[in-house]
């Protein structure tokens, strides 16, 4: 400890000495004496700011190595020619802020992101409008950085020749909050990040999903919206984690789905709403995941749980106006369904303690029927199968007998 | 014509039965949309409504009017009338008769409740298909003489339009379960007035689930404006033919 006490003194002395340092600003503009921002970066040391006045910049990839505020004033424009990529930052503590980067470059052999933000620490993108871009926020073996309050928009025409949004890879403690994505392949994307937290983002009409992740254990994903992507949104392969009041909605067609959750473990799902999707929830390979308070409004099917699923308990959830609640592909059910609210529910309540007395079939036959024939919707609503429904639900065949709500709720949750 | 459509148009609005019809109608939709806390869940049970009772009640009434004014029709072809003109008004009658009780019945409640797509959709193919099942009755009872006979006719036709054909049609799906059906199922839809208009209601009420696989390929048909048009050019084959067939038939008959 003693000959510790000496080497204390000295880090401290010099904290305080750097901070005593005044840290400089740099600014840029066409009138004034530093022109490019890429001198002014270079001329910058840790600390300093780097301030760009508005106007056209046509710099070939401006690049950040060191812990500096880079901050265009009334966004100015930093266009890429669809050529190079924008920005790189490779640095600790970096902040970029308040910039337009346009028509970004595309590459067939490496993913060219408009801000590249790799290997770095601390570094924040905040309040940047990024316009036709390929990649647009490419995060890549980083920590602790924050994409904050970006609005995304490109024009992509196909899967293959588009880029991600926000597309991060093999990162730690990211937050992704406010931003508003378009027109993307996907919204966001993660692959191998974790401990993160995504927050009040929007991607909408994006051309694949409106959120991709895999491998990307313990992440939070808060108030987001996902909404018309081309097919929905897809997560995969991953543990633990939390999806909270969320919005899922109008995600339509054929292999479409408000969320696919494939071989997703020990995970909640709370709070969200499903609306007026073609599928509200996929599962295949699930388990231990904790559904409660979500809410399924108007969806073709609200939940299709493959057999392939176990332990996932579904509780306090509202059915409304769903043409299907629950469909599954096999007779064998290891999860639960109880305490849900169903509008299709027919039972009583005689001790008006707000439970049915009768237990509650989710799944019709005729979600069952169409699951293996397709063609077949085209007499749904009919007489006949009204029919078979109705003997069904008597004396259940075809559907499994054991996914059933043993305690339907007679009314719906305040959701 | 005028003048004879008069007659029939008020004989029938006077009618017990369509009186008791329309009240049905009116009590049965307002209940449906008063006790269900959403309006469409009542929507969706006024579809079976409209899907089975009211081709029930109309080719079943139509067919015995018929005959009740077998009489009346005989007193007119003693007149100086083309028999052509008898029974086009006698079919503009009850149609316009039964039509008007569906309207007050269903139409309006669904207007004052859900005056939306679903809705609108729904009373056009309500309407329509009132006027395909008059037409269905009047070539049935144009078959015989036999009022047991016409009548037995007729409930064996709603029957196989409601149940027996779509029953086959199931039995087909299952049978040829192995082979791409979708687009013969569009075409064998146009064999049934019950089936088309269920597929119109559904397109508009069942988005979400029919732009699932096959949704697509029935949307993509029945969705745009070619398919509607087609279904309802499809619906006023169902008026015509049968109608144009009895008529035939009246022109020469022996009274």
């Amino acid at each position: 400890m003693k000959t510790l006490l000496p080497i204390y003194t000295l880090l401290i002395f010099l904290v305080t000495a750097g901070g005593e340092l005044e840290a400089k600003t740099i600014r840029v503009g066409k009138s004034r004496t530093v022109q490019a921002i890429q001198k002014a970066i270079d001329l910058a040391i840790d600390g300093d700011t780097v301030l760009v006045d508005p106007g056209l910049y046509q710099e070939e990839e401006i690049f950040v190595q060191k812990s500096i505020i880079l901050k265009g004033i009334n966004y100015p424009v930093l266009d890429g020619r669809n050529k190079y990529g924008i920005i790189r930052v490779n640095a600790r503590d970096a902040v970029i802020d308040g910039f337009k980067m346009q028509h970004s470059g595309r590459s067939e052999i490496k993913d060219i992101g408009a801000l590249m933000i790799y290997d770095s620490y601390r570094v924040v993108a905040i309040n940047n409008i990024l316009d036709d871009t390929n990649f647009g926020i490419y995060v890549q073996n980083s920590t602790n950085c924050t994409i904050k309050n970006n609005f995304l928009t490109a024009y992509g025409k196909n899967e293959v020749q588009s880029g991600n949004g926000i597309n991060c890879w093999r990162s730690d403690s990211l937050l992704i909050i406010g931003n508003k994505i378009t027109g993307h392949r996907d919204g966001i994307y993660f692959e191998f990040v974790t401990n993160s937290l995504t927050w009040r983002n929007i991607s909408r009409k994006n051309i694949r999903y409106g959120i991709h992740f895999m491998f990307s254990h313990h992440d939070t994903y808060i108030g987001n919206v996902f909404e018309e992507n081309e097919s929905g949104v897809a997560v995969m392969y991953t543990n633990n984690i939390h999806m909270y009041n969320n919005h899922f909605l109008n995600n339509w067609g054929d292999a479409t789905y408000g969320i696919l959750l494939k071989d997703i473990t020990d995970s909640e799902i709370s709070g969200n709403h499903f609306t007026r999707n073609t599928v509200g929830i996929h599962m295949e390979g699930c388990s231990r995941i904790n559904l409660y308070k979500n809410a399924f409004y108007n969806n073709g099917w609200a939940i299709k749980v493959q057999a392939s699923c176990d332990q996932n308990s579904f509780t306090s959830n509202n059915f409304i106006g769903n043409t299907f609640d629950i469909a599954t592909n096999g007779s064998l059910v290891l999860n639960s369904f109880d305490g849900n609210y169903w509008d299709k529910y027919e039972g009583y309540d005689l001790n008006r303690n707000n439970t049915g007395d009768v237990p509650y079939h989710p799944v019709s036959m005729y979600s069952m029927i169409i699951d293996s024939n397709p063609a077949s919707l085209m007499l749904f609503r009919s007489l006949i199968v009204s029919l078979l429904d109705k003997t069904e639900k008597v004396i259940p065949g075809i559907t499994p007998e054991n996914l059933k709500d043993e305690k339907p709720l007679m009314k719906s949750l305040p959701l | 014509m005028k003048k004879i459509f008069k007659y029939v148009l008020v004989d029938i609005v006077q009618n017990k039965i369509v009186l008791i019809y329309t009240l049905l109608l009116l009590v049965i939709s307002l209940s449906v949309f008063n006790l269900e806390n959403n309006a469409s869940k009542g929507l969706l049970s006024l579809l079976n409504i409209i899907l089975i009772i009211v081709p029930l009640i109309c080719i079943i009434f139509s067919t015995i009017y018929i005959y009740n004014s077998a009489e009346f029709i005989e007193l007119l072809v003693s007149q100086p009338l083309k028999r052509r003109t008898i029974w086009l008004s006698i079919f503009s009658g009850l149609s316009g008769s039964l039509c008007l009780a569906f309207f007050l019945g269903a139409g309006i409640p669904i207007l004052l409740y859900h005056a939306d797509p679903t809705g609108i959709i729904m009373i056009l193919m309500g309407l329509s298909l009132t006027v395909v099942f008059v037409s269905i009755a009047m070539m049935a009872a144009g078959l015989t003489r036999d009022k047991a006979k016409g009548i037995g006719v007729s409930i064996l036709l709603w029957l196989y339009f409601s149940l027996i054909f779509d029953a086959l049609l199931l039995f087909l799906l299952f049978q040829f379960q192995d082979y791409p059906l979708e687009k013969i199922m569009v075409f064998v839809s146009f064999f049934n007035p019950i089936d088309l208009s269920r597929i119109q209601i559904l397109l508009k009420m069942d988005i979400s689930a029919l732009m699932g696989y096959t949704g697509a390929i029935f949307r993509e048909f029945f969705g745009n404006t070619t398919g509607i048009a087609l279904s309802f050019a499809g619906l006023c084959a169902w008026i015509f033919f049968p109608l144009l067939t009895s008529l035939k038939k009246f022109k020469s008959k022996d009274l």
